[in-house]
């Protein structure tokens, strides 16, 4: 607890209060459409702190994390289709089978020297070279999908993740506050350390006794996991899984989005841009539906991402931190 | 006497043709400060990138404390207990002063505490504890030549390899240093092995010096005889300094 919270401003308490409380009591005070899309968001800054561990802390860039929602997506409704056995169990399995995927990514970038684009090229061709794996294998659908009964939606049935979206909310709202904890405590140990000096620079980092291999991998192994979870929730959320859309390019880049947008590397940004992008992207599609012009969505969308990368490059975050004055390190004058 | 702690034995390292280290031979006494000098080019960076395990040796072998480094990664040669500091300096940005010391002191402990404890330490010993909090790119470069000495220190070397980090420090700036250095070696034993242009420092440091001239080992011994050394002022002529 007190590693969670050092260093943090009193205000920042505060503000972490009322947006806990927040999140806490929506469920029950909005309609079922915006329910839907508070759960979408919360996916979003999930699947988004998930991704930054990797290119915001260490320095790695991925552009097919959509692989890893894939296969634990994949790993738990086939099990749950086939043998009947519900989320909760089969989680470690979709955990071990995207860690494994991740490693053997790393493992050739990573012995191989092969660094930046071309490291996310890789990655975007194993997310490519699954999705057709996907698409031949009887046993997960093919192309033809994979559908998961769909329960009653009114009565709860958590063991097999079967239920009304409130439970849905709560059970994504409980792994985002989960990462957002899991990576505070990671980034200020010594591990987020190695990571960091990795990511600014990793010839110095291994002349200060920095195993650059190992930490990247414990990187990739960590974000590639949790992504892996997101893909159970997905699976059981949507009900339905087709490799073109799981594992696309453009999924990927729609994971990644929000957190470029709230700011790479820090803790809020993929929280931030979720809560900024997703809404965004609601209302714009609202609007345009009225209009009843085709395409004009995405045109404006763009518009927004391209100005906040083109005037906030940072991202919002450290913008909002600054002007709400919580990017103040408690040790010292800071920056 | 003294048995030798760093022994470098007949490396050489070429780059695309270039040679740019031939054939070199030294040895070190563990506790010893020796100098490596010699005029830009000489191949005195490489020859510290290639004890770091930067680059493999193309011929010869490095011995620390009698273990062979051959084939060791820089991070592996860290742990065996080299320190080294890059010219060109290269610290982490995006952290604090102290963060970069405290990922050295990270070397030896996998408590964050301790090892911005430790920084402070270094950091005070370098005059740089002020400096604690800010990033690397809002101090002098003097200073960021000293971060890059808290940052080697910090790992808790006992060879320490320094790339010319008092370039462009005052005089009594230098002195300082040449003070903290001589303290750091008498205290701790460390070995030191300094590439450096300020004579001032070179003359008052070190109890050996090595010239290299075109990646060959062209002189070598008590830091008065080497200055008189015909072969030295040769190889300086061009240069102007000395
Ligand atoms: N990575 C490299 N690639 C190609 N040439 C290099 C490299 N590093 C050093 N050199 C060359 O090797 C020679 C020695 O350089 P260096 O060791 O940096 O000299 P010094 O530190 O004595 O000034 C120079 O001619 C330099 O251009
Ligand atoms: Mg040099």
């Amino acid at each position: 607890m007190n590693r969670l919270f050092e260093g943090l401003p009193a205000r920042a308490f505060l503000l972490l209060a009322i947006l806990a409380a927040a999140l806490l009591v929506a469920p029950w005070l909005v309609n079922d459409y915006l329910l839907s899309v508070l759960i979408i968001v919360l996916y979003f800054a999930y699947v988004g702190q998930a991704w930054n561990l990797m290119i915001g802390f260490a320095g790695q860039l991925s552009l097919g994390h959509a692989l890893f929602v894939g296969i634990g997506a994949y790993t738990s409704a086939a099990i749950f289709v086939h043998f009947g056995i519900g989320p909760w169990a089969t989680v470690f399995i979709a955990v071990l089978a995207s860690v494994l995927a991740g490693s053997i990514i790393g493992y050739l970038g990573f012995r191989f020297s092969i660094r930046g684009v071309y490291f996310a090229l890789l990655t975007i061709a194993f997310a490519e070279f699954t999705r057709i794996m996907v698409d031949h294998t009887e046993w997960l659908g093919s192309t033809q999908g994979l559908f998961l009964p769909v329960a009653n939606r009114e009565s709860i049935d958590l063991l097999n993740l079967r239920g009304s979206p409130m439970m849905f909310y709560y059970v994504i709202l409980g792994m985002t506050v989960a990462a957002l904890v899991l990576c505070r405590l990671l980034l200020n140990s010594k591990l987020g350390y190695y990571w960091q000096a990795i990511r600014e620079d990793q010839d110095s980092a291994q002349a200060y006794g920095v195993n650059v291999f190992r930490y990247k991998m414990i990187a990739v192994a960590i974000s590639s996991g949790l992504t892996g979870i997101a893909g159970v929730f997905y699976a059981f959320y949507y009900n339905n899984l087709f490799p073109e859309t799981t594992f696309a390019t453009s999924r990927s880049i729609e994971m990644i989005l929000g957190t470029v947008v709230g700011g790479v590397g820090t803790l809020f940004g993929p929280i931030v841009g979720a809560f900024f992008l997703t809404p965004l992207g609601e209302l714009l599609t609202a609007l345009t539906d009225d209009i009843g012009l085709d395409g004009i969505k995405p045109f404006f969308w763009g518009i927004c991402v391209a100005g906040i990368v083109l005037f906030r490059p940072s991202g919002l975050w450290p913008w909002i931190a600054g002007l709400l004055g919580l990017d103040k390190p408690a040790g010292g004058e800071g920056k | 006497m003294n048995r030798s702690f760093l022994s470098v034995k007949g490396v050489s390292k070429s780059f695309r043709g270039l040679k740019a280290v031939s054939d070199v031979s030294f040895e070190m006494p563990a506790g010893s400060i020796h100098a490596l000098i010699g005029p830009n080019g000489a191949g005195k960076t490489t020859t510290f990138n290639v004890i770091a395990g930067v680059y493999a040796p193309d011929t010869g072998s490095i011995q620390l404390d009698g273990i062979s480094l051959a084939g060791k990664r820089p991070d592996q040669i860290c742990h065996a207990g080299v320190g080294r500091t890059f010219q060109i300096v290269r610290p982490f940005h995006a952290l604090t002063v102290e963060e970069n010391v405290a990922v050295g002191a990270l070397r030896w402990t996998n408590d964050v505490k301790e090892a911005k404890a430790y920084a402070q330490g270094v950091l005070k010993l370098l005059g740089l504890a002020e400096k604690s909090y800010v990033r690397p790119d809002s101090i002098t470069l003097p200073d960021r030549k000293r971060l890059e000495v808290a940052r080697a220190l910090a790992t808790k070397p006992k060879l320490l390899l320094l790339d010319e980090v008092m370039a462009g420090l005052r005089p009594t700036e230098t002195d300082q240093m040449v003070e903290t250095f001589r303290r750091i070696n008498g205290e701790t034993g460390m070995t030191i092995l300094l590439i450096e242009h300020v004579m001032r420092a070179v003359m008052a440091l070190s109890q050996q010096v090595i010239v290299l001239h075109h990646g060959e080992l062209i002189s070598t011994g008590l830091p008065e005889d080497v200055v008189r050394d015909p072969k030295v002022l040769e190889c300086y002529l061009g240069e102007g300094s000395l």
